[in-house]
């Protein structure tokens, strides 16, 4: 007891306001260094993908093979995610305006909502578990398998191979799968607000149209493409610089789903600011 | 393309040469002044314990990683600073066989074989597959395993892909990277022939890395020895048994006792 007693004593005598205050500065220097050369990383990445997507060679093989894993295949998902999402958004908002009796805006609601802002997040967020995952476990498996230095070996520049059809892909696939989502979402209100809400149909096809512009929907496109990108440019960049070894992979998929997910809604933030800020 | 591989025209030939190349890796300097001249048409095999910074060497010369300082000459052309476009053209003078076959797993065998031809040489995917089947023919796989995946075959075949990867484009430089790491001593040897004749009929000049003595006595020319990233002796493959260098002496005994000490 009396040893340690000794050193809490000696630790607590060199302990200095300064000292520990320097300590405290150079940890948070430390930590925003990181962060700055993780975003730097990720920029220059960014950069050199998308120098990639608009310069010779093409890979049109590749573009469609992804186009079709990106676009086609997530579609059950999204479809489904949208359909249950306009059918609760229908059921919520009936309980809800019904208590000031303005449930006629049910299908206002449903629509706007969905075109807006949950059609592009809830797919963003589900193809980030789909194909962001899936790009960087892919990535990552040829990363510690030598297959991405076997591509160099082979004349082919990875970036050109790999990344720019994934990303070309995203973002085009992603407004694409949003703009059927917004429908599906839209019917799934539909569904609720006329079988089960007693709703006219004609009364709530017309309800739907008649507040909805073509910003709302563009917008939510642009939103679309944005979370597009975003998905499948993490998803290269965790799986292109996985570390070696099954765990390494492991976590390339983690932080490439987490980081996405994270951005998407960061992003849908500031694109929503950016679109409709004083209107 | 017959070529003149004769030592006298070799003496001032050199295909590749490395110049005092450093490389680290924060504070591990794995690479401390690489010195290595392979003549055109010679076989180098560079031996050495795992972490001694044979992969590394290679990955340099491939342009996968950037050495800090040093020269890395490719037929007298200075290649440190290559990129893009000129660096593509000089991976075509190469071929790598890798450690794990490093197949891509999404393509056929056949793909595989004919990647560097359609993708690096821009051929018409009819005829790199005739060129493809040729090849695994002459690695000894029969045509049907053309149209299978890499998953669906042993390990040993897979690196007969790979070779057979390696010498598709008729590569001027083909490195081997433990190219019988893995495999059973009869395979093993079935590979070093087989790397042997590739080799000679391409006319190619060689490198391969590896720890298997058996393997670098059977495809070697020349040996060197890698010891903490420096290159600690070098000299005909016949002189290996009496190189007077303990270090040399100790890893060819595969002994514990020396002056190699592994940290354990």
């Amino acid at each position: 007891m009396s040893v340690i007693d000794d050193k809490e004593q000696q630790a607590q005598g060199a302990f200095s306001p300064v000292g520990a205050f320097l300590d405290l500065l150079e940890k948070t220097g430390g930590a925003i260094m990181v962060f700055l050369s993780a975003v730097g990383r990720l920029a220059t990445f960014a950069g050199r993908g998308i120098y990639h997507c608009f310069t010779p060679p093409f890979y049109p093989r590749l573009l469609l093979r992804q186009l079709i894993d990106i676009g086609y295949y997530s579609l059950p998902v999204v479809g489904m995610t949208t359909l249950f999402t306009g059918m609760v958004l229908a059921l919520q908002s009936y309980t809800g305006f019904s208590r000031f009796s303005a449930e006629g805006a049910v299908a206002t609601v449903v629509v706007l909502s969905m075109t807006r802002e949950l059609a592009p997040v809830l797919a963003g967020l589900m193809v980030a578990g789909r194909i962001g995952a899936s790009i960087a476990a892919e990535l990552g498996t040829m990363r510690v398998t030598e297959q991405i230095d076997a591509l160099t070996t082979l004349s082919t520049n990875p970036y050109k191979y790999l990344v720019a059809p994934r990303i070309l892909a995203g973002t085009i696939m992603l407004p694409l799968l949003v703009l059927i989502g917004d429908v599906i979402g839209v019917f799934g209100g539909y569904l609720v607000g006329v079988y089960k809400l007693g709703f006219g149909p004609q009364n709530y096809l017309h309800k739907t149209w008649e507040y909805l512009t073509s910003e709302d929907v563009v917008s939510g496109l642009w939103k679309a493409a944005a979370f597009g990108f975003i998905v499948t440019l993490l998803g290269c960049y965790h799986g292109y610089n996985s570390k070696r070894g099954a765990q390494g992979v492991g976590a390339a998929t983690t932080n490439a789903v987490v980081s996405a997910s994270i951005i998407i809604l960061i992003c849908n933030y500031l694109l929503t600011q950016l679109f409709f800020a004083g209107k | 393309m017959a070529q003149d591989t004769s030592p006298a025209a070799n003496a001032n030939n050199p295909k590749l040469v490395l110049s005092g190349v450093y490389k680290s890796f924060g504070n591990n300097h794995v690479l401390r002044g690489v010195d290595i001249s392979i003549n055109k048409g010679k076989s180098l095999v560079v031996i050495g314990g795992s972490g001694t910074g044979k992969s590394v060497m290679i990955k340099c010369v491939l342009g996968l990683l950037s050495p800090d300082k040093g020269s890395i000459r490719v037929d007298g052309e200075e290649t440190t600073q290559l990129s893009g476009k000129e660096r593509d053209a000089l991976m075509r003078k190469f071929g790598m066989l890798f450690q794990g076959g490093a197949l891509f797993d999404s393509l056929t065998i056949w793909e595989n074989v004919a990647f560097g031809l359609v993708q690096g040489k821009a051929m018409d995917r009819r005829q790199a597959k005739e060129i493809a089947i040729e090849k695994l023919r002459s690695v000894g796989l029969p045509e049907r395993v053309a149209n299978l995946f890499p998953a669906e075959l042993s390990g040993g075949m897979q690196k007969r892909v790979g070779l057979a990867r390696a010498v598709a484009t008729n590569p001027e430089i083909i490195f081997f990277d433990e190219p019988t790491t893995g495999l059973d001593p009869i395979m093993a040897d079935v590979i070093n022939d087989l790397i042997i004749e590739a080799s000679k009929k391409l006319g190619a000049t060689t490198l391969s890395i590896t720890h298997d003595m058996a393997s670098a006595r059977k495809i070697a020319d020349d040996i060197a020895m890698i010891y903490k990233g420096e290159i600690i002796w070098q000299g005909k493959a016949a002189d290996i048994d009496h190189s007077g260098n303990e270090y040399v002496e100790q890893f060819i005994r595969g002994s514990a006792e020396g002056p190699i000490r592994m940290e354990v």
